[in-house]
């Protein structure tokens, strides 16, 4: 049994994106990890509908003291980590404090407001602003990019996982990944997760504001 | 391997998501049949047990609907077989007229009806709440507070079954069904289990005797039922999923059940009430134990029930403290009749907070006020909307926009009755706001049926009915028939893409394959249709040419039922899923952006979320990222800007 110290308890941890990013199977990797090594862990989700091109938002509870309401209370979010940067901000009003953390991917999804010229998307440096005014700490990714050379933009997710690993607030590490990802993929594709793991983890080594 | 029958988690701790508790609860108490018709947030619950029939020697299938999904299940049952069907809430609507008749027999083998609802319509176009048919219809209705117990009262739901001999109903919600938790996992038995349907007792012997409903059986059969309510009653008195929590006596008592529990545990713990609020969590909502609840309606002068859907918790809680009211003395309720609670919408541990802090008269925690009233005035309006809207790719966008156009260019105002799928869309702007009917599944064939016969009172207005292949079967058929055998003047137009899309792509009669992944004779829309002795066309809706002679040819050819076929798979499906047909590209000296007479059309309004409009440039350019190769904007496009090239498989 793990012994190692949450730094809250429980720890609210929210991934966010567009549907179809992969933030639910990002979720059930970082509960597969956590509750491998002995956390309490409760994912609140919602899947279905809102695949279809809307915000999605997993919320993780872990605790060392049994399980906990699938949905966050307001305000009370300890890390959001974004495959889109107009999520973070989202979640950041509803669930955003002082003390909150934010890791994001910085590629936008256009939702059809702004495709269609209704609604403007904030410019990257006014997101950063933002972000960084309302939090205590955050770093600012291009995932989609290193994930689309890895093969495929979906590695976004798992490149999140590794950064959030990297960032140390949570005990994950790249053994317990490996773990996981074995007992849910096939070998062939193994290699290209770990290597999206890594990528994400050197990121926030680059980046850390 | 499967998470729900790896054997290596024998009594460890698993991480499940409800839906998957549920199943493996069923696979602990020995099912042998399930039958399910798919359902957010039900669907995962066959799907994972589809996986492991032939491992686990299960028969499991998608069924046409609910109402034969809950027959293929009680046929298990009076064969002697453990029997579990799944739906969602309003399945229990379509299973209803089958639901009362099997109440009133009463079952045989354990036989389990899950109803997962939505509270909230997070994914659904209504908040129904199937709880009042277990009064209604009288049999036991139990909902699980925890994803552990999700597992461990689906499995006792089974032998709680054949106590009473009678069906139970385990309800969950989404956010116990798409929830997941650690989840202490136990034997999975291996039984064989032999069927066979016995019959040759006497008329009223349950276990033996046919099995029927008839005129003058009732009262016989519903004292039979309302005996095995009383031995439910006195399981529930001693449920250990019926769990108290709090001082003996208490300022306020919570009662509540489901995913609620989460919440008013949580509310309880940030305002720190431990010592001054009680939280009575029941597993078992019908019928109420009435000495349980008795015991703590007496430790306490005011009750705050916390319950999602209808107040049906609430209205039999007062109805049983009538009967109660001289020992436990007065008590006031809390809950939706005074509005302590929102009557409409999902709960969630804010929503309990604001209860108690209001009935407590507690100081309002302003810490946070500063931080909130920033954040606010600073993202005021300025996070885009992100509205539903269909994939990149997606037939129905190409769909919408061919009929759409056609009823414009037609300028008779006629319009498109709608059904229940991910093209429910068609109501919206990604749709073209073409749909303006949207009710119950198969309800747009219905309606269009009996819009169709309303021309001799002066109607004038072209009638579509649209529906998808697996709400074809489910309940479009019976509108259809109807619509043909009254020669109603309308199109039927079936959105054929090729399997179930909106909760996963389950298999339905039109797909070659079953729900353990075997093959299956396909039942052919087309072939159907021609057979009830109508005009049938098909046509694939990505290529608009052809697609609009036909859909004009069809308007013009009024009198009876026309069908149309817009036959291309989903976007997301297996066929089509990472597979880009076409590069697309914008010749940027083509796009005239805003000097072009099109006014935006591509990114204004056909809007496929694989377009962006380049504010700077003013002119139109692709998503790479984003675009799956349809190539249809390219057809939209009437300066040609839009290119496709055969794009170059990976």
């Amino acid at each position: 049994m793990n012994t190692t110290a949450l730094k809250h308890d429980p720890y609210n941890l929210i991934i966010t994106g567009v549907g179809g990013q992969g933030n639910v199977l990002a979720s059930r990797m970082v509960g597969d990890m956590l509750s491998r090594l002995g956390f309490d862990i409760t994912i609140g989700e919602t899947f279905g509908a809102s695949q279809r091109g809307g915000s999605v938002m997993s919320h993780l509870r872990i605790s060392r003291q049994g399980s906990y309401s699938p949905q966050i209370p307001l305000g009370r979010a300890h890390m959001i980590v974004s495959l889109e940067p107009s999520e973070a901000l989202r979640m950041l009003r509803a669930y955003g404090n002082p003390e909150v953390q934010v890791i994001t991917n910085m590629r936008p999804v256009r939702s059809s407001s702004v495709i269609s010229g209704e609604q403007p998307y904030p410019a990257p440096e006014t997101i950063v602003g933002w972000i960084n005014d309302f939090s205590e700490k955050a770093w600012f990714l291009d995932t989609t990019e290193t994930a689309t050379r890895l093969g495929n933009p979906i590695f976004g997710n798992v490149m999140l996982v590794g950064a959030l690993a990297r960032t140390g607030q949570l005990p994950l590490d790249r053994d317990i990944f490996e773990a996981v990802v074995r007992s849910r993929m096939p070998e062939a594709k193994v290699r290209v997760n770990l290597e999206a793991f890594d990528a994400g983890g050197e990121m926030i080594g680059e980046k850390s504001t | 391997m499967s998470i729900i029958t790896d054997k290596t988690n024998k009594n460890q701790r698993v991480l499940m998501m409800g839906n998957e508790a549920i199943a493996r609860g069923a696979l602990e108490a020995g099912v042998k049949v399930v039958a399910a018709y798919p359902g957010t947030p039900s669907s995962e619950i066959p799907k994972v047990l589809g996986d492991v029939a032939d491992e686990m020697g299960l028969y499991v299938e998608w069924s046409t609907n609910e109402k034969v999904s809950l027959e293929v299940a009680a046929a298990g049952s009076y064969a002697g077989l453990r029997a579990l069907c799944t739906m969602k809430q309003v399945g229990v609507n379509v299973a209803s007229d089958f639901l009362l008749h099997l109440a009133e027999y009463g079952s045989r083998a354990g036989l389990v009806l899950v109803t997962c609802e939505d509270p909230g319509s997070l994914s659904s176009t209504n908040e129904g709440d199937s709880r009042p048919y277990s009064k209604m219809m009288e049999f036991p209705l139990i909902e699980p507070g925890d994803i552990q117990e999700a597992k461990e009262m689906t499995q006792w739901a089974f032998d709680l079954s054949e106590t009473i001999h009678n069906v139970v109903m385990l309800r969950s919600v989404t956010r116990m069904s798409h929830a997941s938790g650690n989840v202490i996992v136990g034997d999975l038995p291996q039984t064989q289990a032999r069927a066979d349907f016995q019959y040759h007792g006497g008329f009223f012997d349950q276990m033996t005797g046919p099995v029927m409903t008839l005129p003058g059986t009732a009262p016989t059969q519903r004292l039979r039922q309302h005996a095995g309510l009383e031995k439910a009653i006195a399981c529930f008195e001693k449920s250990p999923f019926n769990t108290y929590t709090g001082p003996d006596r208490s300022e306020i008592t919570i009662i509540t059940s489901s995913a609620a529990t989460f919440y008013c545990r949580e509310a309880i713990a940030i305002l720190g009430l431990e010592e001054r609020v009680g939280l009575l969590k029941l597993g078992t909502t019908w019928p109420l134990p009435p000495r349980l609840m008795e015991k703590y309606l007496a430790a306490t002068d005011r009750v705050l029930i916390i319950e999602e859907g209808t107040p049906f918790l609430e209205d039999n809680l007062k109805a049983l403290f009538v009967d109660l009211s001289e020992t436990v003395g007065p008590t006031r309720f809390h809950g939706r009749a005074d509005k302590t609670i929102p009557s409409v919408d999902e709960l969630n541990p804010d929503i309990v907070m604001t209860a108690l802090s209001t009935l407590l008269d507690l100081p309002t925690d302003d810490s946070m006020a500063d931080y909130r009233q920033r954040i606010s005035a600073a993202l005021e309006g300025s996070v885009p909307d992100r509205a539903m809207t269909f994939c990149p790719g997606c037939p129905h966008r190409a769909s919408f926009w061919l009929l759409h156009e056609a009823l414009k260019l037609d300028n008779r105002r006629g319009f498109i009755c709608g059904d229940i799928g991910c093209y429910t869309l068609g109501v919206a702007d990604c749709g073209f706001r073409a749909v303006k009917t949207v009710a119950a599944m198969g309800s747009g064939v219905g309606m269009a049926s009996g819009f169709g016969k309303l021309q001799r009172f002066g109607l004038e207005q072209p009638i579509i009915a649209v529906c998808g292949d697996s709400t074809f079967f489910h309940a479009a058929m019976p509108g259809l028939v109807n619509a043909i055998h009254n020669q109603a003047d309308m199109i039927m137009v079936i959105l054929d893409n090729a399997g179930t899309a909106m909760t996963g792509f389950q298999p339905h009669p039109g797909i070659p394959v079953g729900a353990d992944g075997k093959p299956l004779p396909a039942l052919d829309i087309p072939t159907i249709c021609q057979a009830m002795g109508v005009r049938v066309e098909i046509v694939d809706p990505f290529q608009f040419a052809a697609a609009r002679k036909t859909i004009g040819d069809l308007l013009d050819d009024a009198g009876g039922v026309r069908m149309l076929v817009l036959r291309q798979a989903c976007a997301l499906s297996p066929a089509r899923k990472g597979k880009k047909e076409w590069t697309v590209s914008v010749d940027p000296d083509k796009c005239l952006g805003d000097a072009c007479g099109c006014n935006r059309l591509c990114t204004r309004i056909f809007k496929c979320p694989g377009l962006i409009w380049d504010p700077e440039k003013r002119q139109t350019r692709i998503d790479e990222f984003v675009c799956v190769g349809c190539g249809v904007c390219a057809q939209v496009c009437p300066q040609n800007a839009i290119t496709v090239e055969k794009a170059v498989k990976a």
